[in-house]
This record gives C-alpha cells, sequence and structure tokens, in this order.
C-alpha cells in the first residue's frame, strides 16, 4: 500500500545529483536548476500527500508500515535493512520536511538568483531533503543515523556556502564539530541499547523491535536511563540545546533560506523526532525526562535572554530558534509527546516565515544599499525601520508568523505554546517551577519578537537617505512562499483545539497509534480542572500581552528608553549582547585544551618521535656505513688478506672441533 | 722395495711453502713478485695431491695436477698482460698504486 514511499527521499537525491554533476557546465539556466531541485521536492511532497491521506483513512489498529526495500546487513540473528516507516509521526514529519522544503526551494530560486555557485546551492538542498527524510522515515536506528550525519554534513556544506569569508568557514567548521559531540552521545546510546538488548537475547536496532522489547530493559533502571541521557546528548547537539547550542547563532552566516530550512524547520526539529520515536525508552526513564524537561525550560529562557539584545535580525531569529527548541524538548520531557511536535509543526511554519521574511528585507535592503554604493550592515536592524510601508507582503507575513510565535490566540503558535505550558504544569512528569520558567521565557519571546517587528517595520527609517527610496517589495517567488507560511502559521494551530476550548483536539488523537501507549502504561497525563487549564491560558494570553505592549511602549512610544536602559544596566547589557560569553568559556575550557594537546601530539610527539624514529632508523643506516666504508679501500693485498684471515678461521673451526 | 718416505715430510713442505706463497701475496708490492708467491702457491698445491696420490695409490691427483698447472699457465697470462696495460697508464706496477676503486 505504501510501496513507492522509498520515492519520497529519492527524489531529492535524484535532483542533488543532476544538479551536483550536470549544474556546472550543462544546466545554464538558473530557472533549470532551481526548476529540477523544486520539482524534485515538489514530487516528494506530492508523495507524502498522498501517503499521508491514505494512512488517515486507515483504522486505528492499521497505523504503523513498514516497507523494506533490500536488505543492509544480515549477521546471524541480526537483521538490518534498508527500511521505511510510515506511522502518524513520521507521516506529519515528511509533510512539514517536504511541504516547507518545497516553498524555500521556490524561494531560492529568487533569493540566490545571480550567485555563482547557484547549482551548488540547490545540490546540497537536496541533498539535504534527502537526509532529513531518510532520518524522519528510517524503520531502524541505523538508517535514521544516516540520515542524522547526512543533515549534519549538509549543514556544514551550506553554512560553509560563502566559502571565501573567513567567517562562514569557522561558522561551518563550529558546526559540524559540535553536532560530532552530539553523534559522539547517539552512537554511544545506541550501541549501549544494542549490546543490553541482545544480552536479553533482541539483537534489533529495528524501532519497532525495540519499543516491543523495552520492558526488558527494567523501568527506571540505571542501564535505560543511560541510554535515554545518551541518545539526549545527541539531540542537545542537533537540535541546540545547552550545551551544545553555540554553534546555530554562527550558522546564521549561511544565506537566508538555509536558516530558514535547516537551522528553523527541520534539522533543528531532529532531536525532538528522536524522542518521539524513541518514547517508550524516556518514559521508562523519569529522571532523564526530568533533565530533558530542565535543559529545555533552562535554554528557553537563556536563548530568550541573548535575543533581547541582538542587533542583527538573523541572530534574534537564531536565539528565537533555539528558545523554541527549548519549549519543545520541555513538552518532550514532561511527557506532552503530542504538544512537542503539534510545536515542531506550528514553529515550522512561523519560524520558516519569520526567516524568509527577514531573508525578503536583507534582500531589499541589500540592493538599496549597494544602488547607493554603501556598506552599512544589511542586516542590522539599526539600519532599517519604517520597512513596514515599503514592502507591504513582507511585512504582514512577518507581523502575522511574530503574532504566531508570541502566543495570541487564535493563531497556531498559541494552541501548541499553550498545551506544552499546561503540561509543564499538570503533567504528572511536569513540575510548576517548569511552568514558571517556561511563563517567563514566553513573555520574553513576546517581547525580543515584537521588538524586532518594531526596529525593522515600524517608526521612522534609520536607512541612509541615499538608499532608503530604494527599498522595494521582492519578487513573486520570495513572496508566495511567505504567504502560504503565514497562512499556515495562522490557521496551523486549529488541528489541536484542546477540549477545554471546545476543540476536539484532533492532532492528539492524530498520534495516539504513537505515544498512547507509553502514556497509559506510565500513566504519563495532564490532570488538573478545567478551570486551572483555562486559568493558565488566560495568564499566558496576558504575560504575552504585557510582552508585547512593553515593546511597543519601549521602541515605538518612547524611542529614547532602551538606549536609557542599556545605559543604565551597561554590565548586564554587556553580559546579554555578548551572549553572556558561552563561547569565550568553551574556548578557554574545551578549545582550547583541544588545541594544545593536538599541537603537542603535532610537535611533541608526531614531529619528534615518529619523524625521530624513522628519520634516526636513517642516520642509523648512515653511521654504520660510515664505519664500514674503511673496509673498502681500493687495495687488492687487503682483500686477499681478508679472504686468507676467513679461510683460515673456517680451518680453525674444522681443526679445533 | 724400499721404504717410502713418510707422507707427513711432503704435506709439511707443501705447507711451508703455501704459507711463504700467502705472505709474499700479501705483503709485496711489486706485482711480478705477487705473481711468482701465486705460483709458488699452486705449486705447493700441485706437491700436495702428488704426495697423497701415491699415499692413497690413486691416480687422480696426478690428473688434477695437470689442470692446476694449465690454470697456472693461463692465469700468469692474463695477470702479466693485465701489468702491462696497467704500466702503460701508471708507469708503475706497484700494488699500492692500484687503489681508484675506493670509496
Amino acid at each position: 500500500m505504501f510501496d513507492y514511499i522509498w520515492l519520497i527521499p529519492f527524489f531529492p537525491l535524484l535532483g542533488s545529483v543532476i544538479n551536483g554533476l550536470f549544474g556546472k557546465r550543462f544546466l545554464k539556466s538558473e530557472a533549470l536548476i532551481g526548476g529540477i531541485a523544486t520539482a524534485a521536492i515538489g514530487a516528494s511532497f506530492l508523495v507524502s500527500c498522498t501517503y499521508f491521506f491514505r494512512l488517515l483513512g486507515l483504522g486505528p489498529e492499521d497505523k504503523v508500515h513498514e516497507v523494506v526495500v533490500a536488505s543492509w546487513m544480515s549477521v546471524g540473528q541480526l537483521q538490518i535493512d534498508w527500511g521505511f516507516l510510515l506511522d502518524p509521526l513520521s507521516a506529519l514529519m515528511i509533510m512539514v520536511v517536504t511541504g516547507v522544503g518545497s516553498l524555500i526551494h521556490l524561494y531560492s530560486i529568487g533569493y540566490m538568483h545571480g550567485e555563482e555557485g547557484f547549482y551548488r546551492f540547490f545540490s546540497y538542498l537536496n541533498l539535504f531533503c534527502f537526509a532529513m527524510l531518510m532520518l524522519v522515515l528510517g524503520n531502524n536506528a541505523l538508517v535514521m543515523f544516516i540520515g542524522w550525519e547526512g543533515v549534519g554534513l549538509c549543514s556544514y556544506l551550506l553554512i560553509g556556502y560563502y566559502f571565501h569569508k573567513k567567517s562562514a568557514g569557522d561558522a561551518a567548521k563550529k558546526a559540524f564539530v559540535v553536532n560530532r559531540v552530539g553523534d559522539f552521545g547517539f552512537l554511544v546510546g545506541l550501541g549501549i541499547l544494542f549490546w543490553t538488548l541482545g544480552s536479553h537475547g533482541v539483537w534489533t536496532v529495528n524501532f519497532v523491535e525495540i519499543s516491543k522489547n523495552a520492558h526488558l530493559l527494567g523501568t527506571g533502571s540505571a542501564v535505560v536511563t543511560l541510554v535515554t541521557l545518551c541518545f539526549f546528548l545527541g539531540a542537545t547537539g542537533k537540535s541546540a540545546q545547552i550545551p551544545l547550542y553555540t554553534w546555530l547563532p554562527d550558522a546564521m552566516e549561511g544565506p537566508t533560506p538555509v536558516s530558514a530550512l535547516i537551522h528553523a524547520a527541520t534539522m533543528v526539529t531532529a532531536g525532538v523526532y528522536m524522542i518521539g520515536r524513541m518514547n517508550i525508552l524516556f518514559a521508562m526513564a523519569p529522571s532523564t525526562m526530568m533533565v530533558v524537561a530542565i535543559v529545555g525550560a533552562a535554554t528557553a529562557i537563556f536563548a530568550a535572554s541573548i535575543g533581547f539584545a541582538q542587533n542583527d535580525i538573523k541572530r534574534v531569529l537564531a536565539y528565537s530558534t533555539v528558545s523554541q527548541l527549548g519549549f519543545m524538548f520541555l513538552a518532550m520531557g514532561v511527557g506532552a509527546f503530542t504538544a512537542g511536535i503539534f510545536h515542531l509543526m506550528t514553529h515550522a511554519f512561523f519560524k520558516a516565515c519569520l526567516f524568509l521574511g527577514s531573508g525578503s528585507v536583507i534582500h531589499g535592503m541589500h540592493h538599496a544599499l549597494h544602488h547607493a554604493h554603501l556598506h552599512d550592515d544589511p542586516q542590522d536592524m539599526r539600519n532599517m525601520g519604517g520597512i513596514g510601508k515599503k514592502m507591504k507582503v513582507t511585512y504582514w507575513t512577518f507581523l502575522i508568523s511574530t503574532i504566531a510565535i508570541a502566543g495570541i490566540p487564535f493563531f497556531s503558535g498559541f494552541f501548541s505554546k499553550d498545551e506544552i505550558l499546561w503540561w509543564a504544569f499538570g503533567s504528572t512528569r511536569g513540575h510548576w517551577a517548569l511552568w514558571l520558567v517556561a511563563t517567563c521565557a514566553a513573555m520574553m519571546t513576546a517581547f525580543y519578537m515584537f521588538r524586532c517587528v518594531a526596529m525593522t517595520f515600524w517608526g521612522e527609517s534609520k536607512t541612509h537617505p541615499k538608499a532608503k527610496d530604494h527599498i522595494h517589495e521582492s519578487p513573486w517567488v520570495i513572496t508566495l512562499p511567505l504567504v502560504v507560511l503565514a497562512f499556515l502559521a495562522a490557521v496551523g494551530g486549529f488541528v489541536g483545539v484542546p477540549a477545554v476550548l471546545g476543540g476536539s483536539n484532533r492532532i492528539h488523537l492524530y498520534f495516539e497509534p504513537v505515544f498512547g501507549h507509553a502514556q497509559e502504561i506510565f500513566n504519563i497525563s495532564a490532570h488538573g480542572s478545567k478551570s486551572t487549564e483555562l486559568g493558565l491560558m488566560v495568564f499566558s494570553v496576558l504575560v504575552a500581552a504585557t510582552g508585547i505592549s512593553i515593546a511597543v511602549y519601549m521602541y515605538v512610544k518612547n524611542p529614547t528608553l532602551p538606549a536609557k536602559f542599556t545605559a543604565r544596566f551597561a554590565g548586564l547589557h554587556r553580559a546579554v549582547f555578548n551572549k553572556w560569553y558561552v563561547d569565550e568559556i568553551y574556548d578557554a575550557l574545551i578549545v582550547n585544551p583541544c588545541k594544545r594537546l593536538g599541537t603537542f601530539c603535532w610537535k611533541g610527539f608526531d614531529v619528534k618521535v615518529v619523524d625521530g624514529v624513522v628519520n634516526g632508523t636513517g642516520k642509523l643506516v648512515n653511521a654504520c656505513s660510515r664505519a664500514l666504508r674503511f673496509t673498502q679501500s681500493g687495495y687488492v693485498q687487503n682483500y686477499a688478506m681478508t679472504m686468507t684471515i676467513g679461510a683460515l678461521v673456517i680451518l680453525a673451526f674444522y681443526v679445533f672441533r | 722395495m724400499h721404504a717410502a718416505l713418510p707422507v707427513h715430510n711432503f704435506l709439511v713442505l707443501s705447507a711451508i711453502l703455501f704459507a711463504i706463497g700467502t705472505f709474499g701475496v700479501l705483503t709485496r708490492r711489486n706485482a711480478i713478485v705477487i705473481f711468482m708467491c701465486i705460483e709458488l702457491m699452486l705449486n705447493a698445491v700441485n706437491l700436495t695431491f702428488i704426495a697423497l696420490s701415491h699415499h692413497l695409490g690413486n691416480l687422480d691427483g696426478q690428473v688434477f695436477v695437470f689442470f692446476v698447472m694449465t690454470v697456472a699457465a693461463a692465469e700468469a697470462a692474463v695477470g702479466l698482460a693485465l701489468m702491462i696495460a696497467f704500466f702503460r697508464n701508471r708507469e708503475s706496477i706497484e700494488v699500492d698504486e692500484i687503489n681508484m676503486l675506493k670509496w
């Protein structure tokens, strides 16, 4: 029934190969290259839609389907296949990845116009989509890991797209290395899981098999806690949580469509998806879930604080992403798996729209500044202002997405974020302190996002007078995806209207086959009265409104206030502006010692010991030969003497034997 | 039959001659003298062969002497030719001066 599921990752792979191999010489037209890439991911989207709706139509017992294309490794009892798993979780993920991916591919045709490496961009972007789809569709941990590593690689390739710039190359390396630390966690976790299950006689890495046999590990045991912690380490790397989030703000060096696709909608959600996929294991480890929730909440508030003081529009959005991912992990940590994935989806919509919108603004600013031969930074919000009047579509779509992220009813972010907050408060694995931290983070989100809108789109233009009249709206290939995403950001939440507001919470029912089992066995649910839930909802709306009004007051009504604040709290501002010096701390504690170790291995060991031994052998041979040289004197009589002595020695041996 | 001399006498004489010849080859500078010493060594060996041949009653030793003499003659001819060629280059046949094939 789902036999052609392999086409979903295959189409982008094909597109990547065609553009990669033939793009430079043979496919000279931008439209052709972009067209091939967009058509590839578009085709994946069509297949994904077909299968999504087909899956919806099946009965509740019939929601998990595995399609094995070929056998990969078959060793004794262990069977690892090139297999794909279609269930409600992966079906939603492929819709998000291919849907948002198609829009971003279309957008990129306009955005990357004129770039020299045009074909290279689309080849990498398609390759990324292939890897991400393998990640979410894989039916076993190894196929998932192929995708896991693949998205890390493509992230490196795309962040370092402008490889002539040193900062881009550095950012790409940083992303890859920090990701790698997480990947190590993933592998260690997988290894321990495999070995422990194997010691009970179950040799498998297949997800369905793991879920069926997870009980063998023992609920709450040290093993399952260790395994899930290791997997969570992998998630922190891929999804930019404390302590491995430092790569994401630097990743803004890549082109904006890359930031939208990889660092907002898809790659960074891989960690959340992974926890969703392995929900049984996590449900069995309450300690790990508490760690996940705490890290998620801490990251949410920590990243939000840094967003307060950033001036680069993409940096604000980057820290916002880290913060929202914190919310998703908070959800997964308190057992609100549905809410976490729901927020993943709504976040994909509004964050992609925000990033693409910022790209449209940067595009417009860049053209205007270029036209006026100025070198101001087109990404600095202090050079913007009043753009709302000049780029109407961009402005309205950006505003809609900002309202969604702030959690204003009834936009998508409201439903998903409130679900998370409710579960943080009322779940059997939640805690009111987590709710409090998350609510603070929500208020901060509303504040800094509206600060961003105010500085960019409202008020008077702070752009250089020569340039500001040349700012105009972007072409349709850029604005159409914005409109579609803004629409989804506005209405996408209605699949999850909670019961307390009179809705049927369809998304919860949708995920029942995936998460229901774990939540039932381990009694993970949000309990509390309806009035509490409504009360919390109202409170969070008030909190968001407060954040927005403060932002409006500080940036529209009384624009001198921010400068006064900065002057009054100079130390705090400096700390927040410099990202709480985390990068500097990591440099001092980890990066520089590693560099010193590497330098020692190079100069102290490789040069002195290894080269020393090799060169020393040569010198030894040299010295021996210098000594033995003297036997070759050239005098025949010396040679005759040697022969005579030799003969005498042999003779003596026989005489005296 | 009158009593033959014991074989030892011949063998010792041969050894002494061989030793003298070896000493000469290793010590003398003049190439012709070295050749003469080589001849001396070869003849000492011939003496050994003949003495043992008579002692063992086997003619093989005496036949071998012919071979040795032939080789000695040929070798002397070649050696002297070599020395003439060398003399034409160096005006001397001191073996001390033949030392260019060294490091």
